[in-house]
């Protein structure tokens, strides 16, 4: 592959942009095949050693080819959220082409190579971090090939750069109107130095950036022909589906597969440790196998184990004071000397993924080397978990990435690929190994559940002088990224917690870390702050309620140091139209945030039936996520995260019962369905700020907002996760 | 013993046990990887097709309950003037996310409208609402179904 070759590249410059502290790096030099190749690298969001002490060694590729086509090749993966085509946007602006013009190749799993800096260095999408990493240096990439392709044009026509332009993939002199495509350029292109310094274009020139632009991964989506993982068809290809211990940590004891292998298609049963699989001819055998085999577990340690022992384990370590991730001022002394106290405990639970395409993974393990295909959110991890279960060297593992059917956190694990391999070292052929819908719930790794203690101390104005949050759960940056976990504490655990937009003069966050025995714990859309703004949002709803204040008005007197968060607050408030009277029955909630790099702030209108059901009617969203760069997908974005939250507000809740979990299908597990949709009103702030990440904060910010509405229609305050319609119930 | 079903207008024959869901014949014996799984059970939306042009749920339609019935799968789906429509509805409003739902919503929401050509919030409710989108794009698929309908009354 032409970009493994970095040392053929030729000169490398820095370049700067205001707002952006770190420096970015660029090289270019001859592609194979002829043309232009710029190789950048992604600067580190997080402090990474080995960034220092290394070498340059680009991480995103850009390819003008002798005909003009632009190739992008990046390490992020497209899940529904629009990146294939919000980054390209960033090139094509710069650049001066066409959307159409710039294409997409997935990267190979190279982790030095295509690490996203913003998760540590690791080949991973996820935490609405690829436009935040891509903003800066992609637009250079793109200004620097600009400057290059018109040089190389001035260069041959000898003018003055200056009196060139670039337009439609076109290098135009102006004076004389010759023209000459950038094709035609890339090679002499090639041949030159990137520039010291290179202007990126301003806001007010932007022509693509900002407009609502068509996504380019579509048309397969709506034909039928698009390919995701559990798509993959390949000659002599078995389907296996699985059982796994359904107490985790539980063994298997005994198999009678007797029936399972008279089922026709059947052909082969595997036994692991803790799983069995049937290898079939296709998914309709397999799972007929399954059902026939008479399997007995041992369920081991976990045997016994309730949510009401986790509930309890992590409300009991709430009791004593844990690490303190935030500290500001006094706030024991301040909380002493308050006129008024509130106190308030909240837990949330353990919540599925439930992506749509369930979780499948396809290998073909031989003894030279092993092929996987699959739909993953961290390719390199997928890579080296298939190298250690298969004992083959890094280099003989090809991953083939694919379309992911949902990811919202699920496809940054590699269980399943771990899992996978097992089964496909006992099968000679490829085997796709694919979960049924039940073996996905009850297999998950879960949100984690929290308990939260909470404590203020009000002024005799009903003003918070004092802010405690003390809450006990998971962290799955101790597990996923160690050297991220540091002194009891991890950044992601604790994000809306420690950053609240409000003035406290005094405040203490406390994290303890408890890990819940039997049930593993992954990301999950909008990680932290799906817990932390539902417990402080809710926390200041009744604060305001302590100090009979509106809502609103009391958010707004706390908000003058953060005029971003305090605009969209005023503007979801006028948009809602907060304060206009509404039915028997029916509430408004607010609630806001600064998480992800976005402002964010949602008024949500619900109605409570007699019977206690609720259902939500509208929810109002102002947004300033800095520049918007499509914003036909931030719209689309927060429609999405919005009905996700609202999902788990209403409905979401993994239960153990003696170990397993309650949960198996859409019946048990509920989504909400079409009949169940708000509106949803997205209002976008114009902002020059550096853009924000949009996948995820629609999902914690409506979590509160339902309560909080909830509480206005009812007076009852809801204090755990999911809305518990009994509770509501009128009379 | 071999069974014929007719997809898409096209027989097939295929030897597997009479009682297998057309979703894994469709899928893994003939190779046509649009129709997803999503459930197995009836509950999601994301293996419909259409059987003799109602939206059916394949993951519990066996293979011996066709009989002489005319399947007609995501693939074909286009060549429908109400499917046709639809498609391109999803285009123009930008429907889709993560798209792994969308095979089931589209032949979902193309035996609506080639049945009622002026759809009600209502009907769309009743027709959609065994569809699930993980990825929560329901507000744009109103639309897009809306959209269509109003296009194939005109016959533009
Ligand atoms: S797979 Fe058939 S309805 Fe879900
Ligand atoms: S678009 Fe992802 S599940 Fe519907």
């Amino acid at each position: 592959m032409m970009f493994d070759r970095p040392d053929t590249l030729n000169g490398s410059a820095t370049v700067s942009d205001r707002g952006l502290s770190r420096r970015h790096f660029l090289q270019a030099g001859a592609a194979a095949g002829g043309g232009l190749l710029l190789g950048l690298h992604l600067p580190f969001a997080v402090p990474d050693a080995r960034a220092a002490s290394h070498k340059f060694a680009p991480n995103a590729f850009i390819r003008i080819d002798t005909e003009g086509k632009i190739i992008l090749t990046m390490p992020y993966v497209e899940m529904g959220q629009g990146t294939y085509t919000s980054v390209p946007m960033l090139i094509a602006e710069e650049l001066e082409v066409e959307l159409s013009q710039v294409q997409l190749e997935h990267a190979p799993p190279d982790e030095s190579r295509y690490g996203n800096p913003a998760l540590g260095g690791l080949q991973a999408t996820g935490g609405s971090t690829t436009i935040r990493a891509a903003w800066g240096p992609m637009r250079q990439a793109g200004a620097a090939a600009r400057t290059m392709l018109i040089a190389a044009a001035a260069k041959r026509w000898g003018v003055d750069p200056l009196s060139c332009r670039a337009e439609r993939g076109e290098v135009i002199d102006a004076a004389t109107d010759r023209r000459a495509t950038y094709g035609d350029l890339a090679a002499d292109a090639a041949l030159l130095s990137v520039p010291n310094d290179v202007k990126l274009k301003r806001r007010e020139d932007f022509k693509l950036i900002g407009t609502p632009a068509k996504r380019l991964d579509t048309p397969a989506k709506v034909n039928g022909t698009a390919v995701f993982g559990i798509d993959v068809r390949l000659p002599d290809i078995k389907i296996a589906t699985l059982a796994q211990s359904p107490v985790f940590g539980g063994k298997l004891k005994t198999l009678d597969d007797t029936a399972a292998k008279a089922v026709k298609g059947v052909r082969q049963i595997v036994k692991l440790d803790d799983a069995v699989a049937v290898v079939a001819d296709h998914m309709g055998a397999a799972k007929k196998g399954l059902a026939a085999l008479v399997i007995e577990w041992d369920d081991g340690p976990n045997a016994k184990l309730s949510t009401a022992d986790i509930l309890s384990q992590l409300e009991e370590a709430t009791r004593s004071a844990g690490p303190v991730a935030k500290n500001v001022g006094d706030v024991d002394k301040a909380i002493e000397g308050a006129a008024t106290k509130v106190e308030a405990t909240y837990h949330v639970p353990f919540l599925a993924h439930a992506t749509m395409e369930p979780m499948n993974c396809t290998v073909h393990v031989r003894e030279d080397g092993c092929d996987i295909w699959v739909g993953t959110q961290i390719i390199a991890r997928a890579q080296a978990v298939a190298a250690k279960v298969s004992g083959l060297p890094l280099e003989k593992v090809n991953v083939y990435n694919h379309l992911i059917g949902g990811g919202f956190g699920r496809r940054l694990e590699v269980d399943g690929v771990a899992r996978a391999v097992e089964i496909a070292k006992q099968v000679k052929s490829p085997v796709k190994v694919v979960w049924t819908r039940e073996e996905d719930i009850q297999h998950d790794m879960y949100r984690p559940f929290f308990f939260d203690r909470m404590s203020a101390g009000l002024d005799k104005d009903g003003m918070p002088v004092a802010w405690n949050h003390r809450f006990a759960g998971s962290s799955i940056l101790k597990r996923w990224a160690p050297p991220l976990f540091a002194n009891g504490l991890d950044p992601e655990t604790v994000d809306g917690a420690v950053e609240p937009p409000y003035a406290f003069p005094n405040m203490r966050v406390e994290y303890l870390n408890v890990e819940p025995p039997g049930i593993p714990t992954a990301f999950w859309r909008s990680v932290g702050p799906s817990h932390n703004i539902f417990v402080v949002e809710t926390f200041m709803d009744e604060l305001a309620h302590a100090a009979k204040k509106d809502p609103v008005e009391y958010r707004l007197a706390l908000l003058d140091e953060q005029p971003r968060a305090k605009a969209v607050v005023a503007l979801a408030a006028e948009k809602a139209g907060w304060g206009s009277p509404l039915a028997q029955g029916m509430g408004r909630g607010i609630s806001v945030q600064t998480v992800f790099g976005s402002y964010m702030a949602q008024v949500a209108e619900v109605e409570v039936a007699k019977d206690g059901t609720v259902k939500v009617h509208r929810v109002v969203c102002a947004v300033d996520c800095g520049i918007a760069i499509n914003p036909d997908t931030i719209q689309a974005q927060v429609q999405s995260a919005v009905n996700f939250g609202i999902t788990a507000a209403l409905y979401g809740e993994v239960t153990l019962k003696d170990g397993r979990v309650e949960q198996s299908n859409f019946d048990t597990y509920q989504l909400m369905r079409m009949n169940e949709v708000p509106t949803i009103e997205v209002h976008i702030v114009q902002s020059g700020e550096s853009p924000g990440g949009m996948g995820e904060p629609g999902t914690s910010a409506i979590v509160p907002a339902v309560g909080n509405a909830i509480f206005a229609a009812t007076g009852k305050r809801l204090r755990k996760m999911p809305v518990d319609t009994s509770m509501l119930k009128a009379g | 013993m071999a069974t014929t079903i007719k997809i898409n207008g096209v027989d097939r024959s295929v030897d597997v046990d009479d009682d297998t869901p057309l979703l894994w014949v469709l899928r893994d014996v003939l190779e046509m990887s649009g129709t997803k799984f999503g459930c197995g059970q009836a509950l999601c939306g994301a293996c419909t097709v259409h059987v003799d042009g109602v939206a059916t749920r394949s993951c519990v339609t066996t293979i011996d309950s066709l009989g002489s019935s005319e399947v007609t799968t995501i693939e074909a789906i286009g060549q429908t003037p109400a499917g046709a429509k639809i498609q391109k509805a999803w285009l123009d409003l930008e429907v889709v996310q993560c798209g792994y739902c969308q095979s089931g919503q589209i032949m979902s929401a193309s035996a609506l409208i080639a049945e009622n050509p002026n759809p009600t919030d209502q009907d769309i409710d009743d027709a959609m609402s065994g569809n699930i989108c993980r990825c929560g794009t329901y507000i744009r698929i109103r639309e897009a179904i809306k959209l269509a309908a109003r296009s194939l009354n005109q016959g533009g």
